[in-house]
């Protein structure tokens, strides 16, 4: 019958359409484009989201909602006595993805791991001059120096030899940019001369494959059938870019979107009353802070440092700049959800006299000019940076301390900043891996006061010896302690004035089940779907 | 021998001043511009604006700046939930925003006017040297002119406030560079069709200098278009103000410049629409107000300009 | 004719010229530091940088930079965007349909609308029409934009419910970008519903962006028209019998639409400053907003390039419809 192939023509129209409609695709709105989809190039968590937690895994995760570490593409592992050696057992039976552009013929085993680390370590890997601007967080993170060598003992057993003990390598390894690549991939795409394919069409043995990026509209993916923690519940996973945040509310209640990240905190009380909408909200691992350049003349002096501490208005200046209950006020560096955070250190009440008198003590002329730079626009760590300057110089002006505020654009602030032409700066910072000493080395170390990013310049003999200690000990409690003891030396110095921690939030319709949000600010959909 | 025809019959007693019998120049244009309803309706809406402007801290009724924490939002006071200390309402941090429109029109006024005048002034002296010299001179300033143009306004607009950093100045420096090249071409285009009349050729006789020559002899000529142009970069720039303050580039909060008020209350659409509506309103009615009166201004300067309406 | 092209391409290149001093100079002004830029929040350490510095070739003498750049720019190679390291000829390919297609639909708004506006306005001239049809174009180009496209979301998306909020087309259809028009590209797919989608999403903002055209173009047909009418070859051709359509269209609107012409071609300056805002409003992911982004992420070569390109493609329209003019009128061809 001639009618025959366009009725069956037909009926997969409709068996399409039909399946089509019974289908629970899962849209995200997020709030940007990613750069690329060669993870180990960028640093930024669009990026990463986009890439790391779709395409990738690691050797090691993050538990969801947590910064402790659990088995991921390695089953298990050892850590040598003086800490210096790692091995790695990796999973068996994982498969990397089966596309269009790639068939692997292979599961994973330890060639993979060995091309994602020595590509990004070894100058004489074919891989490794083919990024344009090297590889940052690899070489943020000291890898270079700290990695000594990747081996295989096995197909499936690696050994990481450190050049020294470092006791935060574990959860380093969690990080995106040590994401494991598929070695036959890069083989094949070398041989072809097409290795700019890797930034475009990624392999990876991650919960979603690559399927299609329209340029700063949406990214496609479906799920991997094969993934070794199971089948994502999620028909499809749709990246949808919206960076205005107000175009991500108007489509996660229109349903366009079910899930809309990064909904402004103004937004949250009435994203809260919708029925059809919940939020998700988690303390943010970050920290925004003023630091005290403790070279300048009178803030050299403990008394100054605490006298502004004593006379900075923290609850209202939180309240105002985030919103009442979006963001917990600063006392230590890091957060509360880390090991080591100091309970015992406490804000100092306001007290505008005994500031005062500080002051007097301490022999500050009235009327004492002190700059502070703050950067021009908003960001994660403080929604308003001028408002913030005004609210201190405003405080600060009681105790007859006259704040010159300065704004500039984020990058010059940082190079000025790093010169030590500031006398105070606002700013933040976000941790990667969960780890205190992310936060405390590259920001209070005599170290980084060489190299400009510890913006009070204070180098404390005594602090700078218990984060060495506590960054080569690998028992969590031990270094608890020391982290402890640490930060009430901070206190007793106060190089900062610590803000807020802000908090997160993630919006979604709230038949969204197995979200997870996630300290480090990282969003995964392995287990989200709409039911 | 026929006699030569007579002269007109009666001559007055006394010879009567031609000039008085005539309009003086400013009352002549004030009829031709009074005649156009819509360039008068303009100029009333215009001398409204000015007012509020000039005596804006005796005219708002509130502070633009403070805000009251319980009155997040209101409404403007004709709808439900709103309040007559508030007449058009309050904005999403509790601003009342009726001072807030008013305080507004200072800034943009401010804007257009420097604007007009930081772009005015080099831009009819560029004008002039390239009319007066045409030879090197003129076509080089027109080929910079040109690049200038080629550049969609708010492109250029946008590229220099990105160098510059944002802000209240550097937005009229940016608008003003941008406006610069339409002023020269304007001024060289008048220059050279006057430079070919008989008085312009009379003075240099005369031994005119050429800064007299210039200043003094033709430009007061060109004034026409010159002024027609002014009002109508000087409505543009109000717009392109708004518009650089709309993408988070220009005037920043909490400055209540009518654009930027625009840039945040793009959230509110849903909630409360006279946030979005109102400043935007104003926009809409001053630069209207100022094209109505810029064509008003041409058909009563220079009739070879009108509409052939 | 071709003394004519000759002398207009002539008059081109130190233009074109200028705008690459143009470009370059502005993004050698702005004040931080690139490779700073480019490392984000990271730890930049000296040796990093001096090689980034190196390979971006910034330690060299702004003159020689400038000749590097002008070399590049002849071999075709116009850089890498500092964010997505990829070129930035190509992202500039990629996005740029969306932006014709936005731009195209917004023309042939304005163009239907004001042509018919302008030429019934003409016709009755002094009527209420054409009062109001004046009226709104004056209003059209005294209005800004961005405020328009906000209400007119607020009004037909939000309360009405009419159009989509933003973005190109539904995010549940799955087209494959073989043009990067959206509406040819949904006509390819064999998805139903597609096209009508991608039609609806375009409605709003093509409105929007062409408005001010519109504006423009219904004020200068209807002054042409009525110049044009008052020709005697149309006195002649209505003594003549003809019917009064066919005087109207073919002898009158035929000659009025020279100068009109003229606008459509210089619209496209407005239309490129326009899109930046439109797709801002609209989430429409173009060369707009692609700019807009680059410029706040300091992203340089995206920024110097993308003007760079957005430059020359007006000078090429312009450079045509001054050919076409000049086509259609003798007088121009043989002008100095």
């Amino acid at each position: 019958m001639k009618l025959l192939p366009l009725q069956a023509a037909l009926a997969a129209v409709l068996l399409s359409a039909a399946a089509g409609l019974s289908a629970k695709p899962l849209v995200v709105c997020t709030e940007g484009s990613p750069e690329g989809f060669d993870i180990v190039q960028y640093t930024t968590a669009v990026t990463a989201d986009a890439s790391a937690e779709t395409v990738f895994n690691r050797l090691v995760d993050f538990r969801p909602g947590t910064t402790e570490i659990q088995p991921a593409l390695a089953e298990r592992w050892e850590i040598s006595a003086d800490g210096l050696t790692y091995t790695f057992h990796l999973r068996e039976g994982v498969k990397f993805h089966t596309t269009d552009y790639f068939k692997p013929t292979r599961t994973l085993n330890a060639d993979d791991v060995l091309w994602s680390f020595r590509r990004q370590l070894d100058p004489n890997h074919p891989w490794h001059d083919k990024s344009s601007v090297g590889f940052p967080y690899f070489e943020s993170m000291g890898f270079k120096d700290l990695l000594k060598s990747v081996e295989k003992t096995d197909e499936h057993t690696v050994v990481f030899t450190l050049s020294r003990p470092e006791a935060p390598f574990l959860s380093d390894l969690a990080m995106a940019f040590t994401s494991i690549y598929s070695a036959e991939y890069g083989d094949q795409l070398l041989k072809a001369g097409k290795t700019g394919d890797l930034n475009s069409k990624p392999i990876g043995t991650g919960p979603f494959i690559f399927q299609r990026y329209n340029k700063d509209a949406q990214v496609r993916y479906k799920p991997n059938p094969d993934y070794f923690r199971g089948k994502p519940p999620a028909d499809a996973l749709i990246f949808a870019i919206a960076s205005d945040n107000n175009v991500r509310l108007q489509k996660l209640k229109a349903n366009e979107c079910q899930v809309a990240l990064y909904p402004k905190p103004d937004d949250i009380p009435s994203i809260k009353a919708d029925p059809k909408l919940k939020v998700a909200e988690m303390e943010a691992l970050t920290t925004g802070y003023i630091s005290l350049n403790t070279e300048h003349k009178y803030l050299s002096d403990v008394r100054v440092r605490k006298a502004i501490n004593i006379a900075f208005d923290r609850q209202t200046h939180v309240d105002q700049l985030f919103g009442k209950g979006n963001a917990l006020v600063g006392v230590n560096p890091y957060p509360p959800t880390l090991i080591g955070y100091n309970t015992a250190n406490r804000n100092p009440p306001r007290d505008l006299d005994k500031a005062r008198a500080l002051l007097k003590e301490a022999g500050v002329p009235p009327g004492t000019v002190l700059t502070l730079f703050t950067r021009n626009g908003g960001g994660a760590t403080n929604p308003n940076p001028r408002l913030s300057a005004e609210m201190l110089q405003a405080d600060l002006g009681k105790i007859g301390l006259k704040v010159d505020i300065r704004v500039m654009e984020w990058a010059e602030m940082l190079r000025r900043a790093k010169n030590g032409e500031a006398d105070m700066v606002s700013t933040g910072w976000a941790g990667d891996n969960g780890d205190p000493d992310n936060f405390l080395t590259p920001l209070l170390s005599c170290d980084a006061v060489k190299s400009g990013e510890n913006y009070a310049r204070w180098c404390n003999r005594k602090f700078q010896a218990l984060i060495d200690k506590a960054r080569t000990i690998t028992d969590a409690n031990e270094r608890a302690a020391l982290y402890v003891e640490a930060l009430a030396v901070y206190d007793e110095d106060q190089p900062w004035i610590s803000m807020a921690h802000p908090k997160m939030f993630t919006a979604m319709r709230d038949n969204v089940e197995g979200y997870h949000i996630n300290p480090l600010t990282n969003n995964n959909f392995a287990t989200t779907q709409v039911k | 021998m026929t006699t030569p025809i007579a002269k007109t019959v009666t001559t007055p007693a006394t010879p009567v001043d031609q000039s008085l019998l005539y309009p003086s120049p400013y009352k002549e244009f004030w009829q031709a511009f009074s005649r156009n309803k819509g360039a008068v309706a303009g100029l009333m809406f215009m001398c409204l604006i000015v007012f509020c402007a000039l005596f804006a801290p005796w005219v708002a009724p509130h502070n633009p700046s403070e805000q009251y924490r319980d009155f997040l939002l209101t409404p403007p006071v004709w709808l439900e939930g709103g309040n007559w200390q508030f007449i058009l309402g309050t904005d999403e941090l509790g601003r009342d925003l009726l001072s807030r429109l008013i305080t507004g029109a200072r800034l943009s006024l401010l804007i257009g006017l420097s604007s007009v005048l930081i772009s005015l002034i080099p831009g009819v002296f560029l004008g002039l040297l390239a009319g007066f010299f045409p030879r090197i001179l003129g076509p080089s300033i027109m080929r910079l002119m040109d690049v200038m143009l080629a550049l969609p306004s708010l492109l250029l607009a946008v590229a220099i406030v990105a160098i510059l950093g944002p802000g209240l100045i550097n937005t009229v420096i940016a608008i003003a560079i941008v406006s610069l090249p339409s002023y020269v071409r304007l001024t060289r285009a008048a220059v050279m069709g006057e430079l070919n009349r008989d008085y312009v050729t009379a003075a240099r006789l005369a031994g005119a200098g050429l800064p007299r020559l210039m200043f003094v002899t033709v430009l007061p000529n060109c004034m026409a278009p010159l002024i027609v142009q002014a009002t109508l970069s000087f409505s543009s720039a109000i717009l392109d103000a708004a518009a650089l303050g709309f993408l988070g580039l220009g005037v920043q909060p909490p400055t209540p410049e009518w654009g930027t008020m625009l840039a945040s209350a793009r959230d509110y659409i849903e909630r409360a629409w006279w946030v979005v509506s109102l400043p935007g309103l104003t926009i809409l009615l001053s630069v209207l107000a100022i094209n109505l009166m810029g064509d008003g201004l041409r058909d009563a300067l220079d009739p070879k300009l009108k509409n052939a309406a | 004719m071709l003394s004519f092209i000759a002398r207009r391409l002539g008059l081109l290149i130190p233009t074109f010229f200028g705008i690459t001093l143009l470009t370059f100079a502005l993004i050698r002004l702005i004040p931080g530091d690139p490779v700073e830029v480019m490392m984000g929040e990271r730890r930049v350490d000296p040796e990093m940088h001096a090689q980034a510095m190196e390979r971006l070739g910034l330690n060299k003498p702004l003159p020689e930079q400038y000749l590097d750049y002008v070399g590049k720019l002849a071999q075709g190679d116009l850089g890498e965007s500092l964010r997505t390291r990829e070129s930035v000829w190509n992202e500039f390919l990629t996005l740029f349909p969306a932006t014709l297609e936005l731009a195209f639909a917004a023309l042939v708004f304005a163009g239907v609308v004001g042509l018919l506006a302008g030429v019934i306005a003409a016709l009755k001239r002094g009527s209420l029409f054409d009062h109001g049809v004046m009226g709104i174009s004056l209003a059209g180009y005294s209005m800004p934009i961005f405020w328009w496209g906000l209400i007119l979301i607020m009004f037909f998306s939000v309360s009405l419910g009419w159009t989509p909020v933003s973005g190109r087309i539904d995010l549940l259809y799955d087209i494959e970008p073989k043009t990067g028009f959206m509406l040819i590209d949904t006509l390819l797919s064999d998805e139903e519903g597609a096209f009508k989608d991608a039609v609806m999403h375009l409605i709003l903002p093509a409105i929007v962006l062409g408005t001010i055209p519109l504006a423009v173009i219904a004020r200068m047909t209807r002054s042409s028209m009525l110049e044009v009418l008052r020709e005697d070859y149309i006195r002649t051709a209505r003594a003549k019998g003809l019917s009064p359509a066919r005087v109207v269209f073919v002898h009158g609107l035929r000659n009025a639409l020279i100068p009109v012409l003229t606008v459509f071609g210089l619209q496209v300056g407005t239309l490129l400053a326009g899109a930046v805002l439109t797709e801002t409003i609209f989430s429409w992911p173009g060369i707009g907003k692609w700019l807009i982004e680059a410029i706040g992420a300091r992203d340089y070569p995206v920024v110097q390039n993308g003007i760079l390109l957005i430059a020359c493609l007006v000078i090429l329209v312009n450079f045509v419809v001054d050919i076409l003019y000049g086509l259609a009128n003798p007088r121009i061809r043989h002008q100095r």
